[in-house]
């Protein structure tokens, strides 16, 4: 019965559902949207033709299976996919301080609804999820002394899967629509029968394709740390950083499988016309919403872990101290990693559980805040008796601490049943999370950022925009949100796009002042990248160790060569880098051999462009095609199974003129 | 100027405004929200007590330790304290302990399925007291509310008397919502082909608002209805006057089940009989089979199966041994 009346209207043998009416014409926002898309990318096919970069962008990072260069991309896709999400942020926040009485705002419910789950789905998957596996993949093979991931191959392909995933996102835009029910994308109202259009196919298709690469980056990073440690580091020597990332990416093989699958079973929902979610024939929607959150809940320890790791990198650093409480920040970290996967219920209390399900997930819940607070207990311990330079990366730290503990609070009056059924769906939720996903993870993402790029790029960011991006987000967070909690105890429900009360307005133009202040902050990140890459001169590391790190980055140049470290180091401290200058560490000069590495592929990106294809055609049925990109996909993975040609050697010499060139740099700056 | 406790109340000021002006989660006007609410403050009491003194700690620290201030002390080694660990882990563990606690029984206490026990802190419930029964439709996106006893329903319209526990029986004809009321209770699932229950009282006679809290579609935004507590006398001459509209019958539901926004408020004085079961069971269209004749199908024959092959083995291992083998092949 369910699909029945779809299938009758047969639809076109080779376009599937594709047809004129796909394209939004009439939609002014999008046509506008799609004229700069358009100018922009003509401005940048112009500039790549005339400085004749195509070869590079090509040579060096398009086929590129260095850990460092797919680190940068993913650092680059998620900061463009965050332009996009947080356009999204904005259209909502002026709809909701618009949208009162007789003014309907200007985005009717329709496209509204696409905005808000588009927002969530790209801040999540496209903006958090790129930026935290771009730090993990340039940081952790430096940190553990190691000259790449375990399977450069795949994390290349893991890179291409992932921005192909959010191609996808982003064709919606423009081809068809996007999904209309939020961004777990609910059923009944993600089923057939309520959500007919292409808009959840394309959400499904989206997160299915980039899942793959999230979780093969994960299966990378979990074998780069247990397999490629320096010698001598063991676990209980290993940076924080890499401890989080680790659990991180534990937690990512354990739970993107469950999405995988459950995405699976909403699109045979969909397509085959199966009832594992659906409201008739024995389908149960509740199953889908547990299985959603059993994912979705380790998913938010997935953003949170790793950037707990940069902070307290960041925090010993910049206290210039060792960190406090080292085995009890593992073991705090290990803790979370096992409990997030036993709280997933404490998103749905009043979903029609009995009391004691409920209490016992809202029980573990606020479990999970004792080896939090430790962590925010150690960090503070860290500082005292320290000697504290504010600058950037500490800035966002102290930030971190006083935003994230209000959020944390928050948190666990959301776990107490009770008070979570007049809390629940309300702004008080989305304030809440907001309060942990941006006063934690970015925060942490743009601490991260500030702390390694002098690392990567070879010159520190700008100090004055650095603190002005600050500041922005810092205001604009507390002036964007504080109004929502305070609705939220008004009773006012998330996902409107009308109200009723006019007593309403006065908080949602703050809010969306709030808002605009945070897009100075973006603003502010930009310009700090431009004026940076200007003074670059200026702001140049020579050393390779700006800061007085403790951890092995830092032992090498900034840009690390190619193989990273001319000679394994050998650990001996958990603050490895501290400790070797400690104990006047002298860099070998002589007797340099060649260095094995991997060779670049084009596989990775051509597998993922055809898995882009299959899946465009899967959203609008095109069989023939989807099946020609099947076909495809699975040739080019034969073929490259074939490649016997993966890696060679840097030869001694240029190791030589290499080390020799960062002696000079060193000597100079002495 | 001002001394150094009241300036640590300050910090609390704004919770007190907030307790002031509409803030209707925090100051409702049933019994059980009411509950629901002193339990925020009573979570957030209890966790300010680490919170506060913690972002305090923070801000000292980062001033004290500061790099230009050379007077405070440096120990760049000093990593660990047995005495700061048990601290930083026992503090945060006596609080959750409390709030576990806390947590434990209140969510037992105010379980929406449990039937109430008091009208307010002071008129606990006599024995026998029946509840009003209503069930609860969400629609597309409107909300149907049947009263069984009386006979009567209405749309996107809710009238209770106040002082008197309410039993809402809830469903949804198509999509997941949420049923609430901020002023009566905490919300409630409302799903298709499932039945979630909230028992409630209003204390205070008025005008509230009610909504659906959980996103369902396009006309989410104007999924709201009035919610009026009355008095008893009120609510009978309302139940009167209703009864004098028009009948709800399975045609007339399934014409009202199609997709509105905005949808006007509607009476009907006589609902057929066991509408609400039909539509818990996706069966009000004429002709269809219900799911929990499906269900009971399923599970007679299930048993039977179940039967058969039990007695098959007796067979087999008491007297027609020999037969029985060729028998199970089929």
């Amino acid at each position: 019965m369910t699909m029945s009346e779809h299938t009758l209207t047969p639809n076109h043998p080779i376009l599937g559902r594709l047809s004129w009416e796909s394209i939004p014409l009439h939609e002014p926002i999008l046509v506008g949207t799609f004229a700069m898309v358009a100018l922009g990318g003509l401005a940048f096919l112009a500039v790549m033709f005339k400085f004749r970069l195509w070869g590079p962008l090509w040579k060096n990072w398009i086929t590129s299976i260095d850990h460092k260069r797919i680190g940068i991309m993913y650092m680059i896709l998620g900061i463009i996919m965050l332009l996009r999400g947080f356009a999204d942020a904005l259209m909502m926040r002026a709809q909701q301080a618009m949208a009162f009485g007789d003014n309907a705002g200007f985005l009717p419910p329709h496209h509204y609804d696409q905005v808000f789950t588009a927002h969530g789905t790209i801040m999540i998957f496209f903006v958090a999820m790129p930026l935290v596996t771009g730090l993990m993949n340039y940081v952790v093979p430096l940190q553990i002394g190691a000259r790449d991931v375990s399977f450069p191959f795949l994390n290349n392909f893991s890179f291409w899967m992932t921005t192909f995933g959010g191609m996808l996102t982003m064709v919606s835009l423009f081809v068809g629509e996007f999904a209309k029910t939020g961004w777990l994308a609910f059923p009944p109202l993600s089923g057939i029968m309520a959500s007919p259009d292409v808009g959840v196919d394309y959400y499904i298709w989206s997160l299915q394709i980039a899942g793959v690469g999230t979780t093969l980056s994960g299966v990378n990073l979990i074998a780069t740390i247990v397999k490629m440690r320096a010698p001598g580091m063991d676990l209980m020597k290993m940076p924080v950083f890499t401890w989080t990332a680790l659990c991180t990416n534990a937690l990512i093989v354990a739970t993107f499988p469950i999405l995988t699958i459950t995405l699976a079973m909403l699109s045979l929902d969909r397509m085959v016309g199966t009832n594992f979610f659906t409201n008739d024939l024995g389908g149960n929607p509740m199953l889908y919403v547990n299985l959603i959150w059993i994912w979705g809940h380790p998913e938010v320890y997935i953003l949170i872990l790793p950037v707990f790791g940069v902070f307290s990198e960041i925090v010993s650093t910049f206290s210039a101290k060792r960190l406090f409480g080292y085995t009890s920040m593992v073991y705090a970290t290990v803790v979370i990693t096992i409990l997030s996967y036993l709280v997933w219920l404490h998103h749905f209390f009043t979903m029609g559980s009995g009391a004691s399900v409920n209490s016992f997930f809202g029980i573990t819940t606020m479990i999970i805040s004792i080896p939090t607070g430790a962590k925010i207990f150690n960090w503070l311990f860290t500082m005292y008796k320290g000697r504290i330079r504010f600058d950037v990366p500490m800035l966002w730290t102290v930030g971190f601490m006083l935003t994230f503990v209000i959020g944390g609070m928050t948190g666990v009056m959301l776990a107490v049943p009770p008070a979570d059924f007049v809390l629940h769906n309300s702004l008080f939720l989305i304030a809440h999370f907001h309060n942990v996903i941006i006063g934690g993870v970015v925060f942490g993402l743009f601490a991260g950022m500030n702390y390694w790029f002098p690392k990567a790029f070879g010159f520190k960011l700008d100090e004055f925009w650095g603190k002005v991006c600050f500041w922005c987000w810092l205001v604009g967070f507390w002036v964007a949100f504080t109004p929502l909690y305070v609705m939220g105890f008004m009773g006012v429900t998330r996902r409107m796009n009308h109200f009723e009360d006019p007593s309403l307005q006065i908080w949602f133009v703050i809010a969306a002042i709030g808002a605009l202040i945070i897009a100075g902050g973006i603003g502010a990140f930009l310009m700090q990248i431009y004026v940076s890459w200007r003074d670059r001169e200026k702001l140049r590391d020579v050393t390779g160790d700006p800061w007085g790190g403790r951890t092995l980055e830092w032992a090498t140049s900034s840009p690390p060569p190619d193989y990273n470290f001319a000679f394994t180091p050998v650990v001996h401290d958990s603050d490895s880098w501290a400790d070797m200058k400690a104990h006047g560490y002298k860099r070998p000069t002589k007797g340099f051999v060649d260095i094995h590495m991997p060779k670049n592929t084009a596989a990775g990106f051509i597998i993922s462009a055809l898995a882009f294809v299959m899946g465009f055609a899967l959203v609008w049925q095109m069989w023939a095609l989807a099946i020609v990109g099947f076909v495809a996909m699975m040739a080019a993975i034969i073929t490259h199974t074939f490649n016997y040609k993966r890696d060679f050697y840097i030869k001694a010499d240029e190791v030589v003129r290499t080390e020799e060139a960062h002696t000079r740099l060193l000597e100079s700056h002495v | 100027m001002i001394p150094p406790i009241a300036r640590r109340g300050l910090f609390l000021a704004p919770l007190l405004w907030l307790a002031g002006c509409n803030t209707v989660v925090l100051n409702p006007s049933g019994d059980i929200a009411a509950q629901q609410g002193n339990l925020v403050i009573i979570s957030t009491l209890l966790m300010l007590l680490i919170i506060v003194p913690v972002m305090i700690l923070i801000c000292l620290f980062a001033w004290r330790y500061r790099r230009s201030n050379t007077s405070a002390r440096y120990e760049p080694n000093w990593d660990h304290s047995t005495k700061l660990e048990l601290l930083i882990w026992g503090a945060p563990l006596l609080i959750i302990i409390v709030l576990g606690a806390i947590t434990w029984i209140y969510t037992h206490l105010l379980d929406p399925y449990r039937p109430l026990s008091r009208l307010d802190e002071n008129r606990p419930i006599a024995a026998g007291v029946k509840p009003l029964e209503i069930q609860v439709v969400a629609m597309d996106w409107k909300w149907m509310f049947i009263y069984p006893e009386q006979g009567i329903a209405t749309v996107n319209e809710l009238v209770t008397p106040i002082d008197v526990p309410v039993r809402f029986k809830m469903t949804s004809s198509t999509v997941m919502n949420a049923f609430y009321i901020p002023a009566l209770a905490g919300m409630v699932y409302t799903m298709p082909g499932m039945e979630t229950q909230l028992n409630a009282v209003m204390n205070k006679v008025g005008v509230y608002d009610g909504f659906s809290s959980n996103y369902s579609g396009a006309g989410f935004s104007q999924m709201r209805f009035k919610y009026h507590g009355v008095n008893q006398g009120d609510f009978d001459a309302w139940v009167a006057k209703t009864k004098a509209a028009g009948a709800l019958t399975r045609a007339e539901y399934v014409a009202l089940d199609k997709p509105t926004i905005k949808h006007p408020i509607m009476h009907f004085g006589n609902v057929d009989k066991g509408l609400y079961d039909l539509v818990l069971n996706r069966c009000v269209v004429e002709g269809s089979v219900c799911m929990n004749t499906l269900m009971h199908q399923d599970a007679t024959r299930i048993k039977a199966a179940a039967a058969v092959k039990a007695l098959d083995k007796d067979v087999c291992e008491t007297d027609v041994a020999a037969t029985a083998q060729p028998i199970r092949k089929e």
